[in-house]
């Protein structure tokens, strides 16, 4: 705490400390949008360095690239990690978003799904979900060499191993 | 309150891009064919410009995030805010440069 005279706040009337039970969800979202954040900026520029400035940038990318990527588990857990901070990440900024701009409707159950808000809240989870299922899924299912595809599309290991 | 703005909507941006990308890299699992014809699309000049302006967005959004956790986190932050916002602008441009001739040169230089 710094006792800047332009940034001093008076003492408030009261001084007890009024706690609600249970988790503060609210303010552990708050933390998390910080610390993924901090994490985000590292893992981000090293994905957009490697795939979209280092070698022949854009151009580069084919199933190719990504196979020669994915064959290193380095790489599924980078994008794994990447994936799933940032998803996290951007649907809590959303969820911010709708919450600033559209009211909480009064009603429960079927009554608060069908309002635009009750709307975008359940858009906004299921289509987290089912990104995170997904993507996890294509990372750790991913086949480099698939069987019957030309092998001038394929990495060049995948014609070694055979 | 000017990045307060550019700071949601680079965000949105950024997010609604983060949905595709998810989509169009789940393609590697249907085969190479179908991923290579999607990410194709991503090497034409209008989505080359299309992806300077999310690495712009990108930019702005990571130093500016930046920013409001020294703001939150530091007294330092919080009184020198205004002069961090400059910096923020100064490292961007700076970022840009590095990135723009490159990536543009990738796009429209003909492979």
């Amino acid at each position: 705490m710094t006792d800047n005279a332009a940034t001093a706040i008076d003492n408030p009337r009261s001084t007890v400390v009024r706690r609600r039970k249970g988790v503060n969800w609210e303010k552990w979202g708050w933390v998390y949008m910080r610390a993924s954040g901090v994490l985000l900026v590292v893992l981000i520029f090293g994905h957009l360095f490697v795939n979209l400035f280092a070698g022949e940038g854009v151009t580069q990318l084919d199933f190719g690239f990504v196979a020669g990527k994915w064959a290193s588990s380095f790489w599924q857990w980078y994008d794994f990690l990447l994936l799933w901070f940032a998803l996290v990440h951007g649907s809590n900024g959303i969820r911010t978003i709708i919450n600033d701009y559209s009211t909480p409707p009064t009603g429960t159950g079927i009554r608060w799904l069908l309002t635009p808000h009750g709307i975008m809240k359940t858009a906004l989870v299921v289509s987290t979900v089912v990104l995170l299922t997904l993507g996890t899924l294509v990372i750790f299912t991913f086949d480099p060499c698939p069987a019957g595809s030309p092998a001038d599309l394929l990495p060049s290991f995948c014609s070694v191993a055979r | 309150m000017w990045s307060w703005v550019l700071h949601r909507i680079t965000g949105v941006g950024i997010y609604f891009f983060l949905l595709v990308h998810i989509l169009d890299t789940a393609l590697v699992r249907v085969s190479p064919e179908a991923y290579n014809a999607v990410i194709a699309q991503y090497k034409n000049p209008i989505m080359g410009l299309g992806e300077l302006a999310l690495v712009a967005a990108i930019g702005f959004h990571a130093l500016n995030g930046l920013r409001i956790i020294l703001i939150d986190f530091t007294g330092f932050g919080t009184r020198h805010q205004k002069a961090m916002f400059y910096i923020v602008l100064a490292l961007w441009v700076v970022l840009l440069l590095g990135f723009a001739p490159r990536h543009l040169m990738h796009v429209f230089g003909g492979a």
